[in-house]
């Protein structure tokens, strides 16, 4: 069922407001726009619905009106034009009187810097809500304490905000909106202030709320992975319009421009790791200078059982194995020249991890990564595999 | 070019504010009157409660709270004992109490005529700018000059030395009521709106409580500016310490006017500290 209806909602800041929706029609750009009219364009005939038990992502960079986007749904930013209906209602056109009781009732806001008042205690913050609706005492502090517990900080409810972590804070933040019980939840950037682990957490937190509590959610980021983490349809923004509506399934596969193309690849490219991350420091002897002995003291005191052969100016000439060097110590050998190995895998180090896997798991030896011939490190398949499967896990949760 | 400007005729600015205060007294004198005599009777009635309290139990009562309001610290306390002995030591108890009331009456007025200006400027851009101004102009306007509608709508004596003194000392109430509400973090403002607050809910448990230590800031220097006019004040008639201090300038009696002087700035002192750290309490 449709919960929220936007309509060629627009919304433009400053003076000169016909002249700067005439220029957008044209397609200028907002910096034009600006330049010529002095008006800076927020949000350009936006129009989207989203479902009753929905969770509904706005993503885009910094500047392309999604705050503004949000703000327009409870109207604390007043559309310059367009309809906003929830319920069927339109906002837009409300009375003040009852705009109030549709905040106080319907829809509860979460915010980027948790937007705590200083002055009150975890329980009077949580309050908040009921408090102006006029809740007796005894009910909203029943209902506060129990949102509290329910966000697992019903022991610092005596606590002022300012004594707790941004997790926590934003956890309070959160009690604050559920102990309304609203229908909907606008969070802006509700998670983007918190660290990377903390906001993995919270992410699962909100999506374990919903599978019980089933709100219709309107959640903004700028980062792709949270978005594709919990949204079950994402908007993607750009200078104030909506260029592309769709799951993250359809925006991943199917981007509706070089725009979206662009910003999702950038995230898969900044998820990919290279050799030069995964490598560790070589173990190396010196073909130019150690004899045998020499090789295996090192590998004892390594504890490899193979070794890296360079020259001295540590150009790569290939490998020697420990049983090879016993043979060479046995015959008194003074270098190692006749036991290196040179049939040895090399990499850049900006090749793909993900594309070095094949190559490690058919390589009897580790793989060397060089650079202009010379050694850098070597990667070694258990530290490969643990650097892609631990870097995924923090992308996920990272900007 | 210099003729030219001679043979322009005067703007008869003078004469204008002349009539106009003429016709204020004249049309408003019963109403100046009421205030000026149920004024009078209220703050010498206090005067002679201040009095009648014996001086040792009130100074005591000074000290304790001066050691309870500045954290259990004697700092405060040792010097409001030192200092208010040494006044009432020089025989100017009775001028000290006259002083407060004086004090007391302006900073009480100021206050509640500065607080809700200060809120209408926070929240009205409009009245701002009309508002503004003006107390700029209040507050550069030396204090001497606000004597002369005081003494043409009161007469002399007490009533007009407050009256003056609210005039020149609301302007830090009234800017630092609105700095303090303007101040107040947007994302808090927006989460009192998102919650369906009305305009007072709003003001009263999230931009007031936030504000408040501008606000008391603002007080601070108030009191401390309807202090300093007390010595002007007593120009004309208005009692306490600041007519000892005129009548020893007017003798040229150097050692009177010092110690009255001394006098009024312990009582400055005392005053301020006070102030002050009831607003650090508050913050807390
Ligand atoms: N009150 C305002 N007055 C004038 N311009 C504004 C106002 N609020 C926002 N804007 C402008 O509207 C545009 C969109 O801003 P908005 O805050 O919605 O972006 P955003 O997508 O939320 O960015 P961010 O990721 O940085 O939070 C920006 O160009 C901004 O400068
Ligand atoms: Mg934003």
């Amino acid at each position: 069922m449709e919960k929220i209806k936007v309509e060629h909602v627009s919304k433009v800041f400053g003076k000169q407001i016909p002249q700067a929706l005439e220029l957008v029609k044209q397609q200028k750009s907002k910096t034009d726009i600006l330049k010529k009219t002095g008006a800076t364009v927020g949000v350009y005939n936006a129009s989207f619905s989203v479902n009753e038990g929905e969770i509904f992502v706005i993503m885009g960079l910094s500047g392309s009106g999604k705050s503004t986007l949000i703000r327009l749904l409870n109207r604390l930013i007043e559309p310059t034009s367009g309809n906003i209906l929830i319920d069927g209602e339109n906002i837009s056109k409300m009375s003040k009187d009852a705009l109030k009781t549709v905040r106080r009732n319907k829809m509860s806001m979460v915010f980027q810097n948790f937007g705590l008042f200083p002055h009150r205690t975890l329980l009077q913050n949580t309050e908040y809500g009921l408090e102006i609706r006029g809740v007796s005492k005894e009910e909203r502090k029943a209902k506060a304490e129990q949102a509290l517990e329910n966000a697992g900080l019903l022991a610092y409810k005596d606590q002022y905000p300012n004594q707790l972590s941004g997790g926590m804070q934003q956890r309070v933040g959160l009690a604050r909106a559920l102990a309304n019980d609203p229908e909907i939840l606008l969070m802006d950037e509700a998670f983007s202030a918190l660290d990377p682990l903390i906001r993995k957490e919270m992410q699962d937190e909100l999506l374990d709320l919903q599978q019980t509590l089933k709100k219709t959610i309107i959640f903004i980021t700028h980062d792709l992975n949270e978005a594709l983490r919990i949204g079950d349809r994402i908007a993607i923004m750009k200078d104030g319009t909506i260029i592309q509506i769709g799951t993250g399934e359809e925006i991943l596969t199917n981007p509706a421009n070089d725009y979206v193309r662009t910003f999702v690849e950038d995230v898969d490219r900044s998820k990919v790791l290279t050799a030069e991350n995964a490598m560790v420091r070589p173990v190396y002897v010196n073909v130019d200078l150690d004899g045998p002995t020499v090789a295996l003291k090192r590998m004892r005191e390594e504890t490899v059982s193979l070794l890296m052969a360079v020259d001295k100016n540590r150009r790569l000439k290939g490998f020697i194995t420990a049983d090879d060097a016993l043979l060479a110590a046995k015959k008194h050998e003074q270098t190692v020249h006749s036991i290196v190995q040179p049939e040895i895998l090399t990499v850049p180090p900006d090749m793909l991890l993900q594309d070095i896997l094949g190559m490690i798991h058919n390589s009897p030896t580790p793989i060397a990564v060089v650079k202009d011939e010379r050694l850098l490190g070597v990667l070694i398949r258990g530290v490969v595999i643990e650097a892609l499967s631990t870097y995924s896990e923090e992308a996920e949760s990272h900007e | 070019m210099n003729n030219f400007l001679d043979n322009l005729p005067t703007l008869p600015l003078a004469p204008w504010v002349e009539s106009a205060m003429d016709w204020l007294t004249s049309n408003f004198s019963a109403f100046f009157g009421t205030i000026q005599k149920s004024g009078k009777l209220l703050m010498s009635q206090v005067t002679d409660l201040l009095i009648g309290i014996p001086a040792i139990i009130l100074i005591l009562l000074i000290v304790i709270l001066a050691f309870f309001a500045t954290g259990k610290k004697f700092g405060l306390a040792t010097f409001s004992l030192l200092g208010l002995l040494f006044i009432y030591n020089q025989g100017l108890w009775t001028q000290l109490m006259e002083t407060t009331t004086l004090v007391l009456f302006s900073s009480i007025i100021s206050i509640v005529i500065g607080i809700p200006l200060g809120i209408l400027m926070s929240k009205s851009s409009i009245a701002e700018s009309i508002i503004k101004p003006l107390l700029d102009f209040m507050q550069t306007m030396p204090g001497f000059v606000y004597l002369i509608p005081a003494v043409a709508f009161f007469g002399i004596g007490i009533v007009p030395g407050v009256f003056a003194s609210v005039i020149f000392a609301l302007p830090p109430t009234v800017r630092m009521t609105n700095l303090g509400i303007r101040q107040v973090p947007k994302e808090l403002v927006e989460a009192a709106d998102s919650y369906g607050s009305t305009a007072s809910q709003k003001l009263f448990k999230v931009e007031i409580p936030l504000a408040k230590s501008t606000i008391m800031a603002g007080i601070n220097q108030t009191v401390m500016l309807s202090l300093s006019m007390v010595v002007i004040a007593s120009m004309i008639g208005a009692p306490g310490l600041g007519r000892e201090v005129l009548t020893a300038l007017q003798r040229t009696q150097v050692g009177n006017g010092f110690v009255a002087g001394l006098g009024l700035v312990i009582f400055a002192i005392i005053i301020d500290r006070l102030t002050q750290s009831f607003n650090k309490k508050k913050v807390q």
